[in-house]
This record gives structure tokens, sequence and C-alpha cells, in this order.
């Protein structure tokens, strides 16, 4: 039994190309172009699906992206949609959510249960007794749940891309086919945008049995054509609105987001369904899913019909069905003052001022019960009609596509005429045009996309237009009193669900939709929001203005998450030297964006003490690159820098170096660093490498602000540094030195080392003595392969950040950011040295003097324990006095110096001497008793 | 993704720029109360805020007055300029 049509102009089939796929294990033709749906529907098939809650079955409801009972899944991928699938050769489809098969899904004994099961039904009964709950969940996830993902779904490849146009047209209908020539015309670059496979929307399909729209649409499609300033994107969904119109693209293989000076929104309207008992059978179906599956696919929807109608374009529905031979049964019009006399003079049955009171049959329609009605939801059930027909064809109201509208922030109106929420205040550069603008008539649709063009290309100030054809029934729904009369298809959602919960006092269409989940299915509303809107406005009798819409929000549509996630992109900064660590196998660790040596070689352990004793016993080198350096140049540089760090620079000595801490407003320690004196306008800063952008970025900020004879030049990437230590660095650095004497090397100053000019900073950081040599990136391997072919015949080794962590430690010194937090002040790691009191105002100066008066609660210590556990104390371990929370351990590793356990903690400031003892929680739960000494735990001198 | 017009570089997407927090003025002799007032308590209430912003690729610091009830900023300048 094949229900395809012959021929039909414009349709989207490929007849010459017939495939064959599987669905629910059994083998289907179809033609190339068409759906899933259309090609099992051709076939006879009627139940494509299962509906969510009671396993219902489902068929064809809008063919048009939105029949989510109608999912299913390949193997890889899930929750396909039928009505937009395209059949391809040798596909092997199931459907989702059902026990067995669609045809006898064993889950459907719900469906008899559903009087048990109202609305709310699974908030309240599952919850209690609570042990009980994890196997109610499993039960319900299994029986409730859309499709499973496939673990060995293959890995998919997603480009993003970014386009930029000057008018971005959403939905290629008449309204936006007509928007993009004006503009294109115009001068405009334009981006026409279309969920279909085809352009043409409505034209594509709602003919009204005449040749009129497929006409026009090949005009404009050739005028398209001619366009060079149109790009034409198919199967492509404009996903949502984001700020200065942003509006991403989900494209058949990646994501684009499209930058546009002005968006037209051309995106129409979706069909909405009459609520009548079961008119969730297979059968009954929207007009224009009727249209589309003639026009585009050739298929009849079904041999006799019932026409429901609500619409003025429900008499074009029914001349398409008359022109595909369909019988119509009867047509129900649910206005009793509308004209019907066309249908008349064609014969048709014609029932004015009836509704359909239900459709029965058991797996599809078998035929419908036709009443007198109210026009506001009761019927008069004492004379009903039995009309025998197997499709049921509903042209009852539009609701508009708006949600890229609303998420641009235009304001809606609810035109009460009309029954269609319309577009009262558009947001900046952003146009309506066609039915979601209120244009439902083809000359009106094509006229609004011209004037929406114009406006956006500034050429006319127009009001907008609104047609006087196609208003929605305002009450498309009958009372029943056994139910089944589904206002959600997603979530099963009948029309006494609604009252239960408004009953319930869940009477603000927030919470209704909340409680009751209408809208939160996959289609999101699409058929169904206006009519919970209708229900809850007549309850609560408030008109739909006041009752308001849910908040609409991205995506407009489900999007893979492949298709969001993409490639990752981490850039990772490397050193001027990571060729040569690599060569000498170091072992990687990333730090504030840099990759850096962690240690050298892959034991871990043994290559710590390793590079720590070489340091202390002969010499190492580490590379210091990554670190922040900036020249401040000017008359007022010291003056400057006075300003930002706490201590004194003006009187500071050339050929000198100084401690340099800066802090915030707060007096919170935020970076330290070295500033070495060169020459008498002329310093040289460090700063920590992950601080380094920040810091700069502080620095211009203030020298904007101050207005210093003073220029800040940022050296982080252009300049490498490394750092040589140990004691026998001085004799290595003489043989590499040309001119200069070692005994001068205390300070900071400009030399030549191994044929490189470079700047060297003596710095106590891991060692008494040791070389911060900084010199131009490109100048850093050599200099380092010198001093490293020098000294490693001495035993000087390469070290990586973990040996430096220890090395810094045993000298004592703490790192900022690691050893404090956003609320350590310098008196709290004993830092009062180093802020000056007699120098005007610097960054955090007003703070410090509050900060001074105010007694300490704890203290930064130096500790060791003299019974180390077999397993170390983590850092942030806490620090415990009379039970009570004090401080916590910041820094804590084994001494290779020393052979023992050494660290830094902070401790109650009355425990802050020497000899003093504490305790430290133990991550694993026991008391560690730690003794404080002075700093540093080591030292040559010693 | 919103659009910042850097007074330098034009219009540019807002991942170029980093937030410098609101403009505010320390007030200069003051009590500790008072220190401690502008320190900490901030005027959350939406309205026109004068923001420091940064452009990191050319490393431009300048004024953006936006509205924070509306998200829409009104207009952007150097410093000391208005």
């Amino acid at each position: 039994m094949t229900q395809r049509l012959p021929p039909q102009p414009g349709e989207w089939i490929d007849r010459s190309r017939t495939i064959e796929f599987v669905f629910e294990g059994k083998t289907y033709p179809a033609f190339v172009g068409d759906t899933v749906s259309s090609a099992l529907w051709a076939m006879g098939e009627r139940v494509l699906g299962r509906s969510f809650k009671y396993h219902r079955p489902r068929g064809i409801l809008s063919h048009a992206n939105q029949d989510v009972n109608v999912m299913l899944e390949d193997g890889t991928r899930t929750n396909l949609r039928g009505d937009v699938l395209p059949v391809e050769a040798g596909m092997v489809l199931k459907a989702v959510n059902r026990l067995g098969s669609v045809e006898r899904d064993f889950y459907a004994v719900l469906d008899w249960l559903s009087p048990f099961l109202p609305v709310g039904f699974y908030y309240k009964t599952f919850h209690r007794p609570k042990a009980l709950f994890p196997f109610w969940e499993g039960v319900i996830r299994r029986m409730a749940g859309l499709g499973a993902l496939s673990p060995h779904a293959p890995r998919s490849e997603t480009t993003k891309r970014h386009a930029y146009c000057d008018v971005l047209v959403v939905g290629a209908g008449p309204a936006g086919l007509s928007a993009a020539l004006t503009a294109s015309q115009g001068g405009a670059r334009v981006i026409l945008v279309d969920e279909n496979p085809r352009i043409g929307g409505t034209l594509s399909y709602d003919h009204g049995g005449e040749k009129h729209a497929l006409d026009t649409l090949r005009a404009l499609q050739a005028r398209i054509a001619n366009e060079a300033n149109i790009r034409v994107c198919v199967n492509t969904t404009a996903l949502g609105y984001y700020a200065d119109h942003l509006v991403p693209l989900a494209c058949p293989n990646g994501l684009e987001k499209v930058r546009a000076s002005k968006v037209i929104i051309a995106s129409g309207a979706f069909e909405q369904p009459a609520v009548f008992r079961n008119n969730d059978l297979p059968g009954v179906m929207l007009g224009s899913a009727a249209q589309r599956l003639i026009h585009r696919y050739a298929v009849k929807p079904c041999e006799r019909a019932v026409v429901l109608a609500g619409h003025d374009l429900a008499r074009r529905v029914t001349l398409d069905l008359i022109a595909a031979g369909v019988e119509i049964a009867a047509y129900v019009e649910l206005r009793e003052t509308a004209d019907c006399r066309w249908a008349e003079q064609r014969g048709i049955p014609v029932y004015r001022g009836y509704c359909v009171y239900e459709a029965y049959g058991k797996k599809s329609v078998e035929g419908v019960e036709v009443c007198l009605w109210d026009g506001q939801g009761r019927a008069d059930v004492t004379r009903k009609h039995r009309i025998a027909c197997d499709g049921v064809v509903m042209s009852v109201g539009w609701a508009p596509a708006a949600a890229l509208l609303y998420q641009s922030g235009c304001q809606m109106r609810f035109d009460e005429t009309r029954q269609q929420f319309l577009p009262a205040r558009l947001a900046e550069g952003i146009y309506a045009a066609g039915r979601v603008n209120g244009n439902f008539g083809l000359e009106a649709a094509l006229a609004d996309g011209e004037r929406a063009a114009r406006n956006a290309l500034g050429l006319a100030i127009g009001s907008d237009r609104v047609d006087d054809a196609g208003y929605s029934h305002p009450w498309p729904i009958i009372d029943h009193p056994r139910g089944k009369n589904f206002i959600d298809f997603d979530e099963d959602l009948q029309l006494e669900d609604f009252a239960n919960a408004i009953q319930e006092s869940f009477d603000n269409i927030e919470l209704l939709k909340r409680f009751t989940t209408v809208g939160m299915g996959p289609s999101q509303g699409k058929h169904s929001n206006m009519n919970a809107i209708r229900v809850l406005s007549r309850i609560r009798n408030q008109p739909i203005a006041e009752v308001g819409t849910t908040t609409s929000r991205p995506f407009f549509h489900p999007v893979p998450l492949g298709l969001l996630a993409g490639r990752s992109f981490d850039p990772e900064r490397l050193t001027p030297l990571h060729a040569w660590h690599l060569a000498h196998e170091a072992t990687w660790v990333s730090l504030g964006g840099w990759q850096r040596p962690a240690f050298y070689g892959s034991d871990r352990a043994s290559a710590i003490v390793d590079e720590v004793m070489a340091v202390r016993t002969a010499a190492g080198l580490i590379d210091l690159s990554t670190l922040g350096k900036f020249e401040i140049r000017g008359p007022q540089a010291g003056l400057f820098l006075e300003r930002f760090y706490t201590g004194h620079y003006q009187n500071q000595a050339i050929g000198s170096t100084r401690y340099a801490m800066l802090l915030d407003e707060t007096g919170v320690m935020v970076d330290d660093g070295i500033v070495a004196r060169l020459a008498e306008d002329f310093y040289y800063v460090t700063a920590s490498t992950s601080n380094a952008a920040a810091v700069y970025r502080e620095m211009t900020r203030c020298q904007q602000i101050w207005g210093l004879d003073a220029t800040i030049i940022n050296l982080t990437g252009s300049y490498g540094a490394l750092n040589l230590a140990g004691p026998l660095a001085p004799q290595i650095l003489a043989a590499l030195l040309s001119k200069h004497r070692l005994e001068r090397l205390n300070g900071a100053e400009q030399l030549e080392i191994a044929g490189v000019v470079c700047r060297l900073l003596h710095v106590r950081f891991v060692s008494e003595i040791a070389y911060e040599i900084h010199a131009p990136a490109r100048a850093m391997l050599a200099l380092w392969e010198a001093i490293h072919s020098e000294g490693a015949p001495h035993g000087l080794k390469p070290f990586g950040i973990e040996a430096q962590r220890v090395l810094r430690l045993e000298m004592g010194h703490f790192i900022i950011g690691h050893d404090t937090d956003g609320l350590t002040h310098p008196f709290e790691v004993g830092l009062d040295w180093a802020l000056a009191h007699d120098k005007p105002d610097y960054l955090g100066y007003r703070s410090l003097r509050i900060l001074k008066r105010k007694p300490l609660k704890k203290r930064l210590v130096g500790f060791t324990l003299t019974q180390p556990p077999d397993v170390l104390p983590d850092e942030c371990c806490l620090v415990l006095r009379d039970g009570a929370i004090v401080g916590r351990v910041t820094s804590i590793a084994h001494s290779p110096t020393l052979n023992r356990t050494i660290g830094l903690a902070y401790v109650a400031a009355e425990d802050a001497v020497p000899g003093a003892t504490f305790v430290i929680r133990h991550q694993h739960g026991m008391d560690i008793l730690a003794t404080v000494v002075p700093r540093p735990f080591v030292g040559e001198a010693r | 993704m919103k659009l910042l017009n850097c007074p330098i570089n034009g219009l540019r997407p807002l991942s170029e720029f980093a937030y410098g927090g609101e403009v505010r003025e320390p007030p200069l002799e003051t009590s500790d109360a008072q220190w401690v007032d502008y320190l900490f308590n901030r005027n959350g209430a939406p309205g026109i805020k004068r923001e420091w912003w940064y452009h990191v690729p050319s490393g431009t610091w300048f004024i953006a007055e936006r509205d924070t009830g509306s998200d829409q900023v009104i207009k952007t300048y150097l410093w000391g300029e208005v």
C-alpha cells in the first residue's frame, strides 16, 4: 500500500533515485529527498513513535522539526527527529523510548494507568520513604527517558567560524526572500538563513490548490541566484540572539557566529493544534503538515479527511487536500460566523459552529465525533455526529516564532483581534517581517519583507504593515470528561493537568511551566505555550497580555554538544629555551600559561634531590624567562616606583637592587619582585610569572592617572632570564666575563657574558649566591649553553620549578599567591621592613596605617617537624590551637640539604617565636606537633 | 558577545577587553571609617557607571560610561578626556 502521489510540481524528492532503509527491523523504500517520516507515511505506516509519559502511539503532527514524539536513533546518534531527518541509503533506525517496538510498546500500559498519574505525580510520590528513591529513580529514568547515548559514537570534528554581514535575514520564506533581495539591491552584504533544505518557506507548501505560490517562488529563486551579495545558508538554524547582533548559526558542518549590522527576523509562525480528546492519534495533523507532505514529498496525508477549521488558512489547506485527491469527509468550522459558501459550492459537508468532540481509533484515526459547541470549550453532546475518516487536519491558529525577537529585547503586545503576540517595540537594528509580524497573506508578506529591508538600510521609516488575514481562533480547546485532550505532546499534558496545577496555586505562567513542565520538552513549547497561556488566562480570568509569556532563552532549537564543544584551543607560551629543555628530557608543568620544566628526567623524587643538592654543593641553572620584566625610564621613573611599590627607589644607588612589593588599596599583598637601578633615569623591574600581565596593566593605568614623566616598557616576552645559583656560580661566571672583575658583582649592572649583553641582578631567592641574568630572548640559548658547558664539568645541573620551590623554602622565602592569599597583609608575613613610612602616599598606604594599629591574629613562621609521619601533611592542612583553627600550612617539603622536614605555616601571633610548638591537623586525621624555627632554614654562611 | 568601542582601536569584540572596575576617586583626608567605607562598600544600584576597561592586545586603558540597568555603553574615552 503506497500513498505516494503522482509527481507534484516543486516536490523535494528525486524520483530517479530509490533507496532503502530499515526502521524498527523492517525495510522500507524511499526517494532521495524524503524524510524518514514522509517515507514511512508514504508506505502507510502510522505509528512512528511513542509519547514520553503514557507511551501512546504518535504519528506526524507538524512535519516541521517539532515532531518530538518521532525520535529515532541510528546506533551512534540519538534523538533524531523523523520529520526532518533525510533518509540515507542503508540507514538502520529504531524509535527511542519504547519497550518492544513502536507497534507493540509494553510501556503502553501507562496509558491505562494515567488517571493515577496526575500532574506533579512524580514530585509527590517517590520521595518517601527516602531509601527507596534510588530504586524508583532508576525505573522512572528507564521508562521516561528519551534516547540513550552511545559510548561508541565516533568522535566528530566540527568547525567554528565567524562571519560578518550588513544584513542577516533569518527565515527564507516570502518575507525573508523579499527582504534579502531588497537589502542586496540596496548594496548590503546579506546572509539569508533557513533551517529547511530549500528556501521558500510557506511558498513551498501553502499553495491553496493554485500555481501562484510556486510561480512566485520560482521567480524569487531566480532573482536570489543572480544576487552576488546574498549568501544563502540552508539546513542552518539561527540558534539565538546575543548582544550587539551576534547570531550563532548551527550549520551542517559546524557553528558559525555571525555579526550583523542589522538583523531582519522573518522566522514565520508555528501552526498550533486544536485540543480535543485523542487529538494525538496518528492521522491527526496540522494543516501545514498535510500541505508539506503533499507538495514537498508527494505523499497523500490520508484518503478521507475531516478538516477542523478555525483560521482563514483552513480554506487553502482544504483546496490543497482536494487537489491531492483527498476526499473531504467534513469541514468542521469552529467559528459560527465564518463564510463557508466556497466549501458548500464544492459539495463538501460543512459543519459550521461545530467542534471535533473527540477522535477515535485504535492505532490511528478511524473517525471523529463532531458536536455543536458554544465557541468556549463546551460541546452540545446531545447530538453527536459520527464521521468516519482516516485523517483529521487541523487549521485553527498560529503562534509567532518570536524567540529571537524576545531575546533581542523586543517588547511584544498581544493583539486580541489576531489572537497573536506581535512586536510592539523592536530593539535597535532589529526588524520583523512576515508572519512573525502578523502578515499572513502572500502579498502582505512580500511587501513586509521589502519594507523591513528598506527600514534596515535607512531608506524608509515606515510603520509595520499588518494585513487583515490570519486571525487565530481564541479558544481551540474542547472539554471532555474523559480527558486525553493534549495541550503538550512532548510531555503528555492534558487540559485537566493545567486546571489541577492552577488549583494547587501554580497560577503564574513561570510556575505553571515548571510544575506541569509545559514547554519544557524538546519542542520547547512551540506548539503548546500559546494554548497553555490561554488556559491560564481563562482560569485566572486575566487578559492574555497580563498573563504574559515565559522567558525565551537561547538556544532556539536543541544543539548537538559537539557543535558547541568543537576543538579546544589552549594556547601555551614557550620560553626561548624550550627546545633545550625538550632535548634534556624535561618533565613539563603548565604555570601561568607557560610550559616550564618541573624537573629534568622522569624520576621525580630523585631528580628533585639531585637538582637541589647541585645548587647547594656546586651550581644550578634555571630558566626564568617567564618572569615579568619591565623598564621604567624617565626623570620621574623613581617617583613612579615609589608611588607604585612600598619601598624607596629615588635614593637607590645606581647599580643596586631593592625588593619591590605591590599592595592593593586594602593593603593586601599582590605581587613582589626586584627593582634594579641601571642608570639615573633607568630602572629595570621584575614581577612574578603569574602576575606579570596584571602588574604591567596596573602600572600603565597608574601612569595614565598620575601623568608622571616616565615611560613603562614591557619586556616580558622580548627578554629571557636565567638564574645561576650555588657556591660555584661566581667561578663559572668569572670564566665567561670579558672585562669585569667578579668582586663587583653584588648588585645590578649591564655587562657582557659570553659575548651577550646582559643585565645581571644579584637575587638571593634560591641561594645566598645567585645571579639572575636577563638578556634578549634571541640570545638566551647561546648564553644558557655557554654557562651550562662552562659549569657542567664543575657539577652544574639545570633545575626545574620543583627544585626551585624546595630551594626557596630552605631559604625561608614565601611566594605571594602560594604562601599568601587574598587577605594577607605585609605585617602577617613579617615584611614590616619593606614598608616605607616616611614617603607620601603609595598604593595601600592608607590601609596599612589602619592595619598597623590592629593586633595581629596570625603570622607566617618557619617550622620543622621533629617526628615527621610517613606521609607529610599536605599544604593547606589546618593549624589548631586549643581545638580552634588559627592558621594553615602553606608550604611543606623534605629538605635534602638538612635532611629534615621544613615548612611555612600561619600560626597564632603569640606562637610566632622560635621554639614554640603548635599542632597541625594531618589530612588523615591525626594531630602532628611542629616547632617554630628561625628562617632561613639554611645558608651557605652556616 | 558585546562590542566595545576602544577610543584608539574602534569597535572590537568584548573578548579583547578586560574589565578594570568602577572609576572611584579615593577620598583624600578621611577618618578610618570613611576609608573603610570607600574600600568595601560599593553601590550596586543600576544606573550610569564610569568604568575602567582595558584593550588587551594594544594595552589601552580607557573609560566607558555604561548604564548597568540596560547594559548599554553610552560613551568611551581616554582618561582625562570627557
